[in-house]
């Protein structure tokens, strides 16, 4: 198919690139620097979806961001994106896009029949209709609604595409690049401030890319291009097209998404498909400027009614026609801005203005072009399906009431220009109260709450000359608060007709006997019989009339809608429009895809991955790992085809027989250091730690202010004054928090810094009853005898070169020391330890043999510490000191703290000695009793106990003291276990602790 | 996203900072006598205003700093940051 309704010699697009598309699988052409949407135009395709509700057939209502109609599936790069508009979709070579919102075609759509049933569908359908019966609504309505609603659908794939974020600072943002914006830009550039200057569309210039006017001694497009390549020559501003500043936050701060990859076939390699903009800005220059209204009338959904700013656009930035006999109905001069460019193309347009008399050099001008004008007309109702046919059309009596004798004339598009209506998104969202202001009939903003200004058409200008003046003053002030260079631009002189003023008059009345609907929001099909409807039913609030008839909630916010809706709200209430308000205007201000906002922080880029020196030693040697924390840590090392369980069973009992290994590299370290250091200490835990002595460990506990145990650990004093703390891998950096809270608001007194040392040292866990005869081997000159390095002893050493601390403290509960080297040498230390242990049959052992063997000894970790228990429920309180005060001691003297059936923790075996005990289960009393089955205590960790050879758990069970030696009941309804176990004290293996002291 | 004045490392984005709570509960002093209700408040009771509140935050991927900052919750205007131990 040809471009029939392709213009020569009009436009800004590239007629020497021919680009091939596709629109629901049939194949077009168009020309680089089109639109979806032109290109779409020039082919003749005219109907390009269905409504939401009604499904009737829609068009392109606009050229921009506010086309509420033109959503279309698109795909690209073999990706999918839903909701986008066909009117900001830069047309490439290979694009596919496809209709929404209908089935099974654009043409033969089932849902159109809601619009014959459309008396049975008005305002708040859906909160009335579907109620009753309840179940209906989960098995039948929902699924069909949910069918029949929605603009397109989101890929289910993985996005393979790139997005990034970037932060940027600036002293002036000026969000668009009209007229008004590209004035203050280059008067604060030229100032010496730094600008940044962000346009929405690909092409700068706004308005003056299609206004006919003379800026000095140019045309108002020459002008534009001749600041902007100026602008971009400027070492202190960013020039950016195809960026959408969607949100004005708190500070001055802006959130802009810019489409970098959108107008290309691929995203070429490491540059994203979208890049979404934090920009702090010292001030705000919100150039934003101003949207068409439409008129209403009936039918005036129908494809080829369209914004005549839009059919402006159309013709002079694509050299495409909307149509060949086109009417112009307008109620301002802006309409005859869009006959005149018909007519000059050949097309005889026919005005119908709703004024009276109107004079202005405009209208001179489009009467001397000999353009049919008919004053005090209206368009009663289009006439059309799929496409405008003809128009009704008649006079209308001065008191706008009441309509003439009704002609029918024929034409294929109806352009309406209702005026202009500031788009105040962005100063609304930023706090600025917006203000009513009468003679434009539309909001705009008043007093700043941040530092914002508004300029141009955004705040209701709309004359050039006053524009210019007004963004050139703006620019220099704003920026000369910054910089003091006073380095001043002054504005150009403008040729630009001037106009008269519009009429206030928005929506033809219904001519006897005819129903027909009309429309205020396009794209969720709200009409004005639906608004005074809710008000009928006693709606009130502008923001519930909204929500009840869902007036402007689409995805295009109602850009196009929300002003008439008021004025119909007002019209009816007896209200003007200010006492109605308008509703809150939140970001977005269009839609941003969720990728750009998410950026990298995806899958494994959400965290940092944190892997310790001996990583790739673990993976060479089949570690399975795990994720602890942020940390990877190896979970088993694989032999052959061994499952966990049964490897994690060999690594435990070769700590127990033998010497195993254990990367404990994650554990959190703080450097404690300071003259007061041991004060400190003993404040932050539980236990004494004034006395401790130099080259000596003690394990910590220690709790929040309300009595919570927070996290345990062993701290080593160094020296004098310098103590290494270890915490558990999980409360690392909560822990450093909570110790920098004390020292810097609660008692700045203390002379102690703390600072993280994680990172700086590998550790690695020697554990086993031949773990010294290992270390002997390892230090030949140092004294590791059980006199020369007792239970909880610290000493330095040279480990083959490297500095080395060796601590001997033990998780495993088995004769077991701790060595740390310098992070670099830890994947050396690592390798020489499994070398020299092979004559002790030293194996690696990860997190689940490490798990095994800290239960069956009853020594507690984080499933224990979980948040919820005290010291005496997990049997520490022989580490709470009576003496001294500590953080959370006061809170222990609480009464349930202290309750003689206070819940602690206990061992539990079944008693069929085969069952492994769920983690998470219950324990109760009976295992059939009614429901709810009251609950004694819960199992925190089980393990297969390689000591005995049967499943041993440890839980936290209600009056734990007295209950060693009864019977319960372990219950996991999740798993649909009930097992009869036996409560044993949670020291199974070595009570007495003999191993770890020998 | 707040800018907040760190009173060592100057303005901040709000992002590398963590919420520290009111900054004008004081802990009572160790080993001294406090009654559960002084205790139960000092570790419970926090106020949460509706406008100006003084409170910690904590510059955690900064200077690893608390500072206190005096903060309008209804309209995020800051009127001024001191060090941890000011008086304010
Ligand atoms: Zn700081």
């Amino acid at each position: 198919m040809s471009q029939n309704y392709r213009l020569e010699n009009v436009g800004l697009i590239n007629r020497e690139k021919k680009i091939s598309f596709k629109f629901n699988k049939k194949k077009y052409y168009g020309y680089e620097g089109d639109t979806l949407a032109s290109a779409l135009i020039a082919n003749g395709v005219h109907l390009v979806g269905r409504s939401f509700k009604y499904h009737r057939p829609r068009g392109f209502f606009g050229a921009g961001v506010d086309e509420p109609y033109a959503i279309v599936q698109l795909y690209r790069n073999n990706e999918t994106d839903p909701n986008v508009r066909a009117t900001e979709q830069e047309l490439f070579e290979g694009l596919e896009a496809e209709s929404v919102n209908c089935w099974p075609n654009v043409n033969f759509d089932i849902g159109a029949i809601n619009n014959f049933l459309r008396m049975f569908f008005p305002a708040g359908f859906y909160y009335k209709t579907f109620m009753w019966p309840r179940s209906f609504w989960y098995k039948i309505y929902e699924p069909i609604i949910r069918k029949a609603a929605g603009f397109g659908k989101a890929s289910i794939k993985h996005d393979k595409e790139r997005y990034e974020h970037k932060y940027e600072y600036c002293d002036i943002l000026v969000t668009g690049s009209g007229p008004s914006g590209l004035a203050s830009a280059y008067a604060a550039a030229k100032n010496g401030a730094k600008v940044i200057i962000a346009e929405e569309k690909s092409r700068y210039g706004g308005s003056l890319l299609t206004s006919d006017v003379n800026i000095g001694n140019q045309s108002g497009l020459q002008w534009a291009e001749k600041i902007i390549t100026e602008l971009k020559t400027m070492p202190n501003v960013i020039v950016k097209n195809r960026s959408q500043v969607f949100g004005y936050y708190d500070h001055n701060m802006l959130v802009m998404s810019e489409r970098v990859s959108d107008h290309l076939p691929n995203t070429e390699k490491y540059t994203p498909k979208q890049r979404l903009w934090y920009i702090r800005a010292k001030e705000v220059v919100i150039s934003s400027g101003s949207i068409e209204r439409p008129l209403v009338f009936g039918n005036n959904d129908t494809p080829g009614v369209m914004l005549s700013s839009a059919a402006k656009d159309y013709i002079k930035l694509y050299g495409v026609l909307p149509g060949k006999k086109p009417i112009i109905f307008t109620n301002n001069d802006s309409g005859y801005e869009t006959a005149i460019a018909f007519e000059k193309n050949g097309i005889d347009p026919i005005v119908l203005d709703t004024r009276r008399n109107p004079k202005s050099a405009i209208i001179t001008e489009a009467q001397n072009l000999n353009i049919n004008i008919k004053f005090s007309y209206v368009v009663v109702a289009a006439k059309g399906y799929k496409k405008v046919r003809s128009a009704d059309i008649a006079e209308i009596s001065d008191d706008k009431k009441t309509l003439g004798k009704i002609e029918n004339i024929t034409c294929d598009c109806i352009c309406v220009s209702g005026f202009w209506t500031p788009t105040i998104h962005l100063a609304s969202q930023s706090g600025n109260k917006t203000v009513f202001k009468k003679e434009i009939d539309a909001f705009i903003p008043s007093k700043p709450k941040q530092n914002e200004t508004t300029v141009g058409s955004a705040k209701g200008i709309f004359t050039l000359k006053e524009t210019l003046n007004d963004a050139f003053e703006n620019g220099f002030n704003l920026s000369n608060k910054i910089t003091n260079k006073n380095i001043r631009q002054s504005a150009p002189s403008v040729v630009e007709k001037i106009t008269s003023s519009h009429d206030k008059f928005w929506c033809v009345p219904l001519p006897k006997g005819k129903n027909y609907k009309r429309f205020l929001d396009f794209q969720n099909d709200v009409a004005v019989s639906d608004i005074e409807l809710a008000l009928r039913e006693g709606f009130r609030s502008i923001e519930h009339v909204k929500r009840y008839t869902t007036l402007g909630m689409a995805t295009d916010q109602g850009k196009t809608s929300n002003l008439n809706g008021l004025q119909l709200v007002s019209e009816v209430e007896k209200k003007v429009v200010p006492q109605v308000g308008h509703t809150t205007f939140r970001p977005p201000y269009t839609p941003v895809t969720i990728g750009a906002i998410v950026g990298r922080e995806i899958g494994k880029h959400s965290k940092p991955t944190r892997k310790s020196p001996m990583h790739s030693w673990h993976e060479k040697n089949n570690a399975v790992f795990v994720d602890a924390g942020v940390w990877l840590r190896p979970r088993y090392y694989k032999q052959g085809n061994e499952s966990l369980f049964q490897a994690s069973k060999r690594e435990a009992k070769n700590v127990r027989q033998n010497v195993g290994l254990c990367d404990v590299t994650t554990l959190g370290k703080i450097d404690v250091k300071g003259p007061d250091s041991a004060e400190f200490l003993n404040r932050v835990y539980t236990n004494a730690w004034l006395k401790l002595p130099i080259g000596k460990a003690r394990y910590g506990v220690m709790l929040r202010e309300d009595g919570i145990v927070m996290d345990d650990g062993t701290t080593t004093r160094i020296s004098e004054n310098h103590y290494h703390m270890t915490t558990t891998t999980a409360q690392a950096a909560n822990v450093l928090s909570h110790l920098e809270y004390y020292l810097q608001i609660v008692w700045p007194e203390l002379n102690v810094n703390v600072v993280s040392s994680t990172e700086q040292w590998a550790g690695a866990a020697i554990a086993g009853p031949k773990s010294r005869k290992l270390l002997e081997k390892l230090f030949p000159d140092k004294d590791v005898s059980n006199e020369g390095l007792p239970f909880m002893g610290y000493t330095e050493g040279n480990f083959f070169g490297c500095n080395a601390r060796i601590f001997r403290i033990s998780f495993s509960g088995e004769l077991a020391y701790e060595v740390n080297v310098e992070s670099n040498n830890g994947y050396f230390m690592w390798e020489k330890i499994m070398e020299v242990g092979k004559e002790f049959n030293i194996q690696p052992y990860g997190t689940e043999a490490l798990s095994t063997l800290r239960i069956e000894m009853g020594h507690v970790a984080g499933s224990e510490l979980d948040g919820r228990t005290i010291p005496f429920d997990n049997s520490l309180e022989g580490l709470v000191s009576k003496k001294k005060d500590f953080i959370g001691k006061r809170s222990l003297e609480k009464t349930a703290y202290t309750a003689p059936d206070r819940q602690k923790l206990v061992g539990v075996v079944p008693l069929d000695k085969k069952t492994s005990i769920p983690e998470g289960s219950y324990l109760v009393k009976d295992a059939n009793a009614k429901l709810p089955n009251p609950k004694l205590g819960h199992v925190s960790a089980s393990c297969w106990s390689v000591e005995y050879d049967n499943p041993f758990s440890l839980a936290i069970l209600k009056d734990g003291k007295n209950m060693i030696g009864k019977k319960l009941f372990a219950l996991s309804p999740l798993k649909n276990k009930k097992i009869p176990v036996k409560i044993v004290s949670s020291h199974y293996v070595d009570p007495e602790g003999k191993r770890v002291r020998s | 996203m707040l800018y907040i004045k760190c009173p060592y490392c100057g303005l901040r984005s709000q992002n590398e900072f963590a919420y520290g709570g009111d900054a004008t509960i004081k802990r009572p002093n160790l080993n001294q006598e406090v009654s559960n209700t002084e205790w139960d408040n000092f570790v419970y009771l926090r106020k949460s205003p509706r406008g100006r509140h003084l409170e910690f935050w904590h510059h955690i991927s900064g200077c690893r700093q608390w500072i206190k900052v005096d903060r309008d919750t209804a309209t995020h205007e800051i009127f001024n940051t001191y060090k941890a131990n000011e008086e304010v």
